[in-house]
């Protein structure tokens, strides 16, 4: 079925969870999915484009820093600012804060250490192209994997970003409290992902692709990805 | 002509390195640490012999690359000045 949503999942030399990406949108979530390598410029019409996780250019000289530079990224730019539904994972979230698609940066984290575990999220922002399937307030447990996720940004930027919607998820404990000990990497505000104005490129430190399906034991995540489906198939 | 681009945290900014490593200075019996902020330099090697052009084309690459300049300052220094 063509008129399926069409999935674009970006493939950088090392990106790790590309296939993770193509799994769910295709098996899970019922669209189509094509990889796009990284210096290919044509984004294949498709509907929404996905940056996986993983440790493109092998993280060098900092994470997401030489990944923009590659001519995909043009596209995928004005993707974005056409209002095209652009999703940063982990890694690809990293990407694009180098690519200045969102605002701010990441730092190692607080601990010096690589943080895998699952973590605690609330959702504060339920209207973004990616987050409409879930409520304001939801709690939801999704895994990190990361070295780079501590976020920070210029005070301005951090004001403009609350009061603007653009926290989407913030860490928290099991009953929804933002606490510093909830807080996995020091993420200033407890700020786990975000959202440009338009709220339809949304970048997060935590893998929704990671716990998509029952025989993980979660599928909290699919609903980041059925919620841009939905989103264009309401169109 | 040789070029040094340090890139390091911007005061201000939270920099875990800088703190682990002050810390592990102060176990070490150093009590005169009060801050340490890590970065780290790169050693180019650029063509052109006018200092002035060869100076803002490195500042042009500390910004484009070399610097995350949302949470990281940069110095450049040209060979000249560090021989003086």
């Amino acid at each position: 079925m063509s008129d399926k949503p069409l999935f674009a999942i970006i493939v950088f030399p090392g990106s790790n969870c590309d296939q993770d990406c193509y799994h769910v949108a295709t098996e899970l979530v019922g669209c189509r999915a094509e990889y796009v390598w990284h210096r290919d410029t044509d984004l294949k019409d498709a509907d929404v484009v996905i940056l996986p996780g993983g440790f493109a250019y092998g993280d060098y000289l900092r994470a997401g820093a030489l990944a923009r530079f590659s001519p995909v990224m043009e596209s995928i730019t004005r993707f974005a600012m056409d209002g095209g539904p652009v999703l940063g994972i982990c890694n690809g979230f990293q990407v694009l804060l180098e690519a200045g698609l969102l605002p701010g940066a990441v730092r190692v984290n607080r601990g010096l250490r690589y943080v895998c575990k699952d973590v605690h999220m609330r959702v504060e922002n339920s209207s973004t192209v990616f987050t409409r399937l879930y409520e304001p307030g939801d709690v939801v447990r999704m895994p990190v994997g990361h070295m780079e996720g501590n976020y920070t940004a210029p005070p301005e930027t951090l004001t403009e970003l609350e009061y603007q919607g653009g926290i989407v998820f913030r860490y928290c404990d099991a009953e929804g409290r933002v606490t510093d000990s909830a807080n996995p990497n020091g993420a200033t505000a407890g700020i786990a992902g975000i959202s440009n104005r338009g709220g339809n490129v949304v970048g997060l430190m935590p893998h929704p692709d990671r716990c998509a399906e029952g025989v993980l034991g979660n599928e909290v995540g699919r609903r980041m990805f059925e919620s841009a489906a939905m989103a264009l198939a309401g169109r | 002509m040789k070029v040094e681009v340090r890139v390091y945290p911007k005061e201000g900014v939270l920099d875990p390195q800088g703190r682990a490593i002050a810390s592990a200075l102060e176990r070490l019996g150093h009590r005169s640490v009060s801050d340490v902020r890590a970065g780290k330099i790169f050693f180019l090697d650029l063509r052109g012999d006018d200092p002035a052009a060869v100076e803002a084309e490195a500042r042009r690459m500390a910004e484009e690359l070399l610097a995350n300049t949302v949470i990281e300052g940069y110095d450049v220094l040209l060979e000249t000045e560090r021989e003086r």
